[in-house]
């Protein structure tokens, strides 16, 4: 097989799970050719060269999103960047798949996923920039907050699904009306009581939510093996939910799974997991030294396995005009620069932000803090010079 | 490697680092388990080294899964291991609190006594570093409401070294908050002291708290972070001819009452500051005791100055939530002006 993922030293007793498992979905190759693939060629039948040119547009602008957030960071603009780099096909092609009532639970670095809800990306710098706890309406898009408390939207999602079912939202045949929700996390998470908890709850109830976990290979410094001895997308079946497992850096298999699953949940067939093996090509976050804990030898391995690079083969090879990649550098440029301005721009919390929707309605603790507080604030500006 | 040089200047994190390495050397029933904690040293480093040197069955990175560390090392407790536990950062204790508060904390009582539960939880705690949320939470209320636990915090390196081995050390669990602003600051460790810091009693016991400052007009009572603020305050408040002194109770259960109450016997105003809410915080109790026990001492109502009753709030604005220097000096100017 070769998705073989190169065994890091760490721990050192086990062989990465990645290794023997030959079950992985892939409809793209790493140097770009597509793959006849029984049930799931089908889904991507419909796209054509356009469709494809516009996933790889996807991919390469969220990709540059995600560079310049780390460089703000460097630059001490952001306090933290979650990088999704290496992820973009896992993200862009599930994102693809949904529909606009589908609703999405991200964990923390879904900005892919964001992307393809219509989410203004500018949005997410708030949050780490401190200055905002979320940054946009999850209405809008159905795109709920980032949950940075490992896996607990996991469970989120399903009761979110039991809501859509009651509803009478699944099963109808109306392509406009039937709905599915998603939960994104990694593969750490899984390891989460809630994360279990949330596929109990799923099948038993066969809720209409895909389970699409990205196995990036790290939780922080921790291998994938210190947290299953199995291929994660195994835990589905002992919780009777229908799993698969795909090439985690082919944008068109994520397409194509993400869509079956999607399917199944709308048309009332329940739950899905969905194992992404792909890679996280940068550090943890921008606090993270990944140097500490994997090699070289493996980052470069999977650098050969760059999902946009995969794809600009297979559109080379397809008579995709080098004016289009021109084009999208330029693009992309223009993206970056508009993410640079617009982050500086972000206006300072003011600090009686932090009395103001704490509840719903009045609440009198509340209410006696704030006033205390701005009696201090307006008494210190007046007698601070005292001092 | 610990015991080269008797006197060291070194940041707290690497004084619990090597607290831990005594520990572990002293007793090989202690071990450590948590996320990130081998290969990385943790997110904070505190960790660093230990894992080359006692191997990976001694220091253990775990499955994420906060419920499964605890609940395992209740196990690991039973089997008598004396398990030290790390919790990457406050906020994410809570997947455990069920292990902790109905767990944990209550087996010793169940059992009348035939149970020890010898498990150190180490949480970094606390904000001031410009994080994102639930990484700068102060907890610690909840679970000094919950009987059969002993929740610590030292506000030092050389506390830090001496507390985190006394805890290991402690029959009972133990919620060890480090500071996490206060990793970094150095001060001279006694690195060699020997096993007579392991008395849980005592002077300098782990549930003992410190006159950290004398002074004669306020007392200010303090933990961990908040410790290092009083004592800024308590510097202003001299430029101003006000004497203040500082206590670091350095344990929030049990606390040291009756030190509280012999400074304020003597200052006769008593101002508590903690990061945690003050509503149903640590200095509401303290309040609500001194003020039975000082009653006729006190010249002023006693004082509380913390986090307000909002979640923590962004980065940005966390200085205006948090008991800063001016915050602690508006509260001692208003005892005083009693
Ligand atoms: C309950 C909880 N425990 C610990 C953490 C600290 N933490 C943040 S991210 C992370 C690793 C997550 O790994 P994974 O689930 O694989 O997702 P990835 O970051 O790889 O996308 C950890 C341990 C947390 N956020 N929440």
């Amino acid at each position: 097989m070769e998705f073989g993922v190169i065994q890091s030293d760490t721990q050192g007793e086990t062989p990465h799970v990645g290794t023997q498992d030959d079950d992985l979905i892939q409809l793209l190759t790493i140097t770009g050719e597509r793959v006849h693939q029984q049930t799931y060629s089908p889904l991507v039948e419909h796209l054509d060269r356009a469709a494809l040119e516009g996933l790889y547009r996807d991919m390469v602008l969220v990709r540059r999103f995600d560079t310049e957030a780390t460089a703000l960071q460097r630059h001490g603009e952001l306090g933290l960047w979650p990088q999704c780099l290496g992820q973009e096909a896992a993200q862009i092609g599930s994102g693809r798949a949904l529909a606009a009532q589908d609703h999405v639970f991200p964990s923390y670095r879904e900005h892919g996923v964001g992307w393809t809800r219509g989410l203004d990306l500018r949005k997410v710098l708030h949050q780490f920039r401190g200055e905002d706890h979320g940054g946009w309406d999850p209405a809008d898009h159905n795109f709920s907050l980032y949950t940075l408390v490992i896996g607990s939207h996991a469970l989120h999602a399903t009761g979110y699904a039991m809501g859509v079912q009651r509803d009478g939202d699944v099963g109808t045949g109306n392509p406009e009306r039937d709905r599915a929700v998603v939960a994104y996390f990694g593969d750490g998470a899984t390891s989460q009581g809630d994360v279990s908890e949330a596929m109990v709850f799923a099948a038993v109830n066969d809720a209409p939510v895909v389970f699409f976990c990205q196995n990036n290979q790290w939780a922080i410094s921790e291998p994938t093996e210190r947290q299953s001895r199995v291929p994660l997308y195994r835990r589905g079946s002992g919780f009777g939910i229908p799993a698969v497992r795909v090439d985690g850096n082919d944008v068109l298999a994520c397409y194509a799974v993400t869509r079956e699953a999607l399917e199944r949940a709308r048309s009332g067939g329940g739950p899905t997991f969905i194992e992404a093996v792909t890679y996280r090509m940068g550090a943890h976050t921008t606090s993270d030294d990944p140097t500490r804990y994997r090699s070289r030898a493996e980052e470069d391995y999977w650098r050969t396995r760059d999902p946009i690079d995969r794809l600009k083969l297979h559109l080379v090879a397809e008579g995709t005009a080098p004016e289009f990649f021109t084009a999208l550098d330029e693009e992309a440029e223009a993206f970056g620069e508009q993410i640079r301005d617009y982050c500086r721009s972000i206006p300072k919390a003011a600090p009686s932000r932090i009395f103001e929707h704490v509840y719903a309605a009045e609440h009198s603790l509340v209410e006696a803090e704030r006033a205390w507080f701005d009696e201090y604030e307006a008494g210190f500006a007046t007698e601070g010079a005292q001092r | 490697m610990s015991d080269a040089g008797g006197i060291q200047r070194i940041p707290m994190a690497k004084a619990i680092n090597l607290g831990l390495r005594r520990s572990m050397e002293r007793d090989n029933k202690v071990l450590l388990m948590g996320e990130d904690i081998g290969k990385l040293g943790g997110v904070f480093r505190v960790t660093d080294g230990l894992q080359k040197d006692f191997g990976t069955t001694r220091v253990v990175d775990t499955p994420l899964a906060e419920s499964g560390i605890i609940g395992t090392a209740i196990g690991l407790a039973l089997a008598g291991y004396r398990p030290v536990c790390e919790i990457q950062f406050d906020g994410f204790i809570f997947p455990a609190y069920d292990q902790i508060t109905t767990q944990l904390a209550k087996l010793h009582y169940r059992s009348r006594g035939a149970l020890e539960l010898p498990v150190v939880i180490r949480v970094p705690f606390g904000g001031g570093i410009g994080a994102v949320e639930h990484h700068s939470e102060s907890p610690e209320a909840l679970f000094a409401h919950t009987a059969g636990l002993r929740v610590v915090s030292p506000a030092n390196p050389a506390d830090a070294f001496t507390m985190i081995q006394q805890a290991i050390a402690s029959p009972d669990p133990v919620l060890f908050l480090e500071p996490k602003a206060r990793y970094w600051d150095k001060a001279e460790v006694d690195v060699t002291a020997g096993d007579q810091a392991l008395d849980l009693g005592g002077v300098g016991g782990l549930h003992t708290a410190r006159v950290v400052r004398p002074g004669t007009d306020v007392t200010i009572a303090a933990y961990g972070p908040t410790v290092a603020t009083a004592m800024a305050a308590a510097g202003v408040a001299e430029q101003e001819g006000h004497s203040v002194e500082v206590l670091d109770l350095r344990s929030i259960s049990p606390i040291d009452f009756d030190t509280i109450a012999d400074s304020v016997r003597r200052t006769g105003r008593l101002v508590v500051a903690h990061e945690a809410p003050v509503f149903f915080g640590a200095g509401a109790e303290i309040a609500a005791r001194i003020s039975e026990q000082c009653f006729y001492s006190l010249e002023a109502p006693v004082l509380r100055v913390g986090g307000f009753h909002a979640p923590y709030p962004v980065a940005n604005i966390e200085e205006d939530y948090l008991p800063n220097l001016d915050r602690v000096l508006h509260a001692v100017d208003a005892v005083l002006a009693h």
